[in-house]
């Protein structure tokens, strides 16, 4: 097997407040192969966009890394001194985030910033580096984008926005793009251009892609394995389509099931009750556990370790530790 | 069934003129924005009536001018035989008034932030005088409360206090407080989480069938408008493009807009739904295209529907299913 | 009815108020501002002097029976040669203790900055709502007023109002009604950054769906305003008050030095001022110097006070 190219070992992120220290991340891991796409989804505050924070090095104080290893292609990235990682950023890193406007600057037309990002990163001429900007234009689905590259942001429609920040991501052939909620600012019928255009993309460069997103739609379109988050960890983590039809954790099965379709009647959605904790009043053992209608006594002390319960499909839940069998047997009946 | 809401031929003009001076020296004309241009519906007593569209489509300033937050430029909207825009009817609006609430979209702005959870609930109670006395007015606001999954005590509380869900479930309490029979909710659960959704979705349900609420329901998510509505509106820059019963549009959508916005929702279960793909963005409103607004991106377009506008019949409006050539 | 699933999140709002805990947080960021407890310090002593005048000044400074003229020039920290009393800040041409004096003075020119406050607070406030929540002609109107006033030197109308009162009011009662013309000059110099202020929160709360809410069940504009919007607008117009107060003191002493404030009879620190700045040339300059270092300390102190209010309050400096 090679190696992967994003991997994520037991990440910790903390942030110290007065009140004490929260744990925003805690005890997260996760691989990213070439040319995969994996859908991080969760509910807010579930800590999807900080893990995606954390890759990328953007962690700002009182919030720190507190535990665990980050390596890209088999390097540790999470050590490295501030403008080390700023170059890894741009150069091996590519970031897309939910609205197209704030990753754009609108002072300079697109031609000036794809062509600086080119050249920071390669030794193209600006010639080459501008031939090579159109060419990324052209590839995201830019119409004539030898005219259009030298317009400004604001001349171009949320979609077509959302392209050209596809394409700055692009610039410098990166491993690695973090996308978060690339589609959410976006209208319905553009979002599926956008999730489209991604796939094509990582399909055709072989870059790994972490999508981080509420939308568990988009993931199932875009991704091939789906991190589902809960207060700070990892519930469950599979490929997408056995997620989706198959949840084991019982928070990811009731999410699933919460989400109205489009092709089935359905004449009542499943419903978790409660909210999600806030990080101040995480509940001890199971984080789930007050919510979960599967609930028994050890989930209330004992943190459930992910359990390999089919191939490539782990899982957080004391219902699946072969030792539990007797008991959760007779929780259920 | 009588008609219990009915809205005939509704337009609403926004001015988004350059400012005098400017227009003066640029020698350009007054300019309007056509949020809603000719919209007719009507919804029965008791069901749920959906408009979806997408951003710019003027979904919630219908809403806004069903429920009278923002006045017509023209058309008549007509709630239980009382006309919202009539003079003479002004006393009649006045009494309807109470059976008329709406839910809106950000359960973060919709409370009063320095306000008691019991005061918010109690606001209609006390506005139009339905029950007296302080005692009594408590007691129905911790009914109300109980009534959409919250307990009594909660009142007590400042709205800070909640989460997304349980301020949105406040938001109804206090829709209820007057016996409201109507309510518009815009865009009610797209601020909320997945999970969450499906609590107030299913509370708003349950709801319905207690209190034979009718709902006017805008959203811009279909998977949602399918699990709550009993009829739909599919909106596209300020008019309505197909009315059809919910089961029917997502059987047999007629509109070529309709079919490619069920196309471009992400689908969950990947069930093989043929999909074309989707191109093109939503036109400027300022500008909409001549004739069909929806022709530049439409697959069926022809010469006549760059030119003519289509009338709405028989559910639909649209050139190409009027003249046989969409096929089904 | 509602599932008993959905029961148990009733009341299970696990954070305490935030309301509550702002509060804790403000005494929290307090305590680690040195700056801030310093300030709090200097403004309280200097409050606390100024309410207590009649009990802690060792003379009536302003009881033309209790001064003796061979006191006249004592320097700081010298008994008097007629009265043998020690002044701990030296005396005036009158005998007057300065010590004395500052704690009148400084109980004048805080009783003008507060009551101008308010009263620019009080106009500012409702002519700012009144524009954002009407609009149209009435928003033109005062935001155009408050335009023109903007483009004056607070001062120079502080001084055309004076002017105006001076060639009303008859000079013999003017004495007594001096205090009310410059709370009033300096008030209605200040109102216009209180009416943007508030114009500009109310037409952002306006828009807020609790407001639309209330529309819908027949409130009346006025009560809408002063239920829902004022109490959510009011917040940044304190802290600016705060500010603004340390500078309405400075007003009141600038127009005091220029001899258009109080009288001589009913002195702030400003007057003080005045006063000791003839003597300066001539060596006594203890008479000009306490009253200007209490000017300075005061205003410092609230200035500083209102600096950190501000900070504290905004989420985005911390």
């Amino acid at each position: 097997m090679t190696e992967p190219v994003l991997s994520v070992r037991d990440l910790r992120v903390e942030f110290v407040t007065r009140r004490g220290t929260l744990k925003a991340i805690d005890g997260v891991s996760f691989d990213i192969a070439r040319g995969e796409v994996l859908g991080v989804v969760g509910e807010s505050g579930a800590g999807k966009s900080v893990t995606g924070s954390a890759v990328i090095g953007l962690i700002e104080p009182p919030g720190r890394i507190a535990g665990g290893q980050i390596l890209l292609s088999g390097e540790r990235i999470d050590n490295l001194p501030a403008e080390t990682m700023r170059r890894v950023r741009g150069k091996r890193i590519g970031m897309i985030f939910q609205d197209p406007l704030t990753s754009l600057n609108p002072l300079y037309t697109v031609a000036e910033q794809l062509i600086e990002t080119i050249r920071t990163h390669t030794d193209l001429t600006p010639k080459q580096a501008r031939a090579r900007a159109i060419d990324l234009l052209a590839e995201v689905g830019i119409p004539a984008p030898e005219r259009r590259i030298d317009s400004y942001p604001h001349e171009f429609s949320g979609g077509m926005r959302q392209r050209v920040v596809i394409a700055l991501a692009l610039c410098a052939g990166p491993e690695l793009i973090i996308a978060d909620e690339p589609t959410t600012a976006l209208d319905v019928s553009v979002q599926a251009q956008i999730i489209t255009l991604l796939k094509k993309l990582c399909r055709d460069h072989g870059t790994a892609v972490m999508l981080v997103t509420h939308d568990m739609g988009v993931i199932a379109e875009t991704a091939d394995r789906v991190a589902v988050m809960y207060a700070g960890r990892i519930a469950e983590i599979g490929p997408v389509r056995e997620v989706v039809s198959r949840a084991l954790h019982p928070y990811a099965s009731g999410l699933m099931g919460a989400i109205p379709t489009l092709d089935q009647d359905i004449g009542r959605l499943v419903q978790i009750p409660g909210s999600m904790p806030r990080l101040t009043a995480i509940p001890p053992g199971c984080a789930f556990n007050p919510r979960c209608p599967k609930v028994f006594d050890r989930c209330r002390v004992d943190r459930p370790e992910p359990i390999e319960h089919r191939p490539a499909h782990r899982v957080a839940c004391h219902l699946y530790d072969p030792a539990e069998r007797p008991a959760v047997l007779e929780a259920l009946s | 069934m009588s008609d219990f809401v009915e809205v005939q031929n509704l337009r609403r003009l926004f001015d988004v003129s350059k400012p005098l001076i400017t227009r003066m020296i640029d020698r350009v004309p007054k300019q309007y924005l056509k949020a809603v241009d000719g919209v007719s519906f009507a919804i029965r007593k008791g069901e749920t009536f959906a408009l979806v569209g997408e951003s710019g489509s003027g979904k919630s300033t219908v809403a806004r001018m069903v429920v009278g937050l923002l006045p017509a430029s023209d058309g008549t909207i007509t709630i239980d035989t009382v006309s919202m825009r009539d003079k003479a009817d002004a006393t009649a609006r006045q009494k309807l008034r109470k059976r008329i609430q709406m839910i809106f979209q950000d359960p973060y702005a919709s409370l009063n932030p320095r306000w008691r959870v019991e005061r918010i609930v109690a606001e209609p109670i006390r506005a139009f005088g339905l029950i007296q006395g302080d005692e009594a007015i408590r007691r129905r606001v911790g009914e109300l409360l109980s009534l959409v999954g919250l307990h009594p005590d909660d009142g007590r509380k400042f709205p800070h206090e909640f989460s997304g869900g349980q301020r949105q479930r406040i938001a109804i309490a206090r829709a209820l407080a007057s016996n409201a029979e109507f309510l518009v909710c815009d865009e009610p659960t797209s601020a909320l989480d997945v999970s969450v959704q499906a609590q107030i979705l299913n509370l708003m349900k349950e709801l319905q069938e207690s209190f034979g609420l009718t709902y006017l329901f805008i959203s811009h998510n279909l998977a949602v408008v399918r699990y709550m509505a009993t009829r739909i509106g599919v909106m596209y820059l300020g008019r309505i493009v197909e009315i059809a019963p919910a089961r029917e549009l997502f059987a047999r959508p007629r509109h070529p807009y309709t079919r490619m916005l069920l196309d471009a929702v992400p689908d969950l279960h990947m069930s093989g739904r043929t999909r074309t793909p989707v191109g093109g963005e939503i036109p400027n409103p300022i500008n909409p295209p001549p004739g069909c607004t929806f022709h530049p991106r439409c697959p069926l377009a022809n010469e006549r529907c760059r030119r003519e506008a289509p009338a709405f019949i028989d559910g639909v409006a649209c050139h190409a299913v009027e003249e046989g050539r969409a096929a089904a | 009815m509602s599932d008993p699933a959905s029961k148990p999140q009733a009341s299970a709002a696990p954070m305490g108020a935030i309301g509550r805990a702002l509060d804790a947080d403000l005494w929290f960021w307090f305590r680690s501002s040195p700056v801030a407890i310093v300030s709090a310090f200097v403004a309280v002593t200097l409050i606390a002097a100024a309410l207590l005048a009649d009990v802690l000044a060792p003379q009536n400074a302003f009881d033309a029976a209790q001064l003796n003229l061979l006191d006249g020039f004592t320097p700081p920290m010298e008994r008097g040669m007629g009265s043998q009393m020690l002044f701990l800040m030296g005396s005036d041409d009158q005998g007057r203790d300065i010590f004395s004096a500052l704690f009148y003075g400084t109980r004048l020119s805080l009783l003008v900055g507060l009551a101008s406050v308010l009263f620019s607070l009080t106009m500012g406030i409702s002519l700012g709502l009144l524009a954002g929540y009407v609009g149209g002609r009435t928003e033109m109107f005062i935001m155009r007023v408050a335009d023109i006033q903007l483009s004056f030197p607070a001062i120079l109308i502080a001084l055309l109002i004076f002017g105006v009162a001076r060639s009303l009011i008859p000079p013999q009662q003017y004495e007594t009604a001096a205090v009310v013309v410059i709370i009033v000059a300096i008030g209605l110099s200040n109102w216009a950054q209180y009416a943007r202020t508030v114009r500009a929160s109310t037409l952002v709360e306006r828009n807020k769906e609790y407001v639309q809410a209330a529309r819908l069940m027949g409130i009346s504009g006025l009560a809408i305003m002063a239920r829902h919007v004022l109490p959510n607008v009011t917040g940044p117009v304190l802290v600016i008050a705060t500010i603004n107060l340390a500078l309405a003191i400075i007003e009141e002493a600038t127009l005091s030095f220029l001899g258009v404030g109080l009288p001589v009879t009913q002195p702030s620190l400003g007057t003080l001022i005045r006063s000791g700045q003839k003597f300066l040339l001539s060596g006594e300059w203890w008479i000009l110097f306490f009253p200007a270092l209490v000017l300075v300390l005061l205003a410092l102190a609230i200035n500083l006070l209102g600096d950190w209010l501000r900070d504290a309050l905004n989420p985005k400096l911390r």
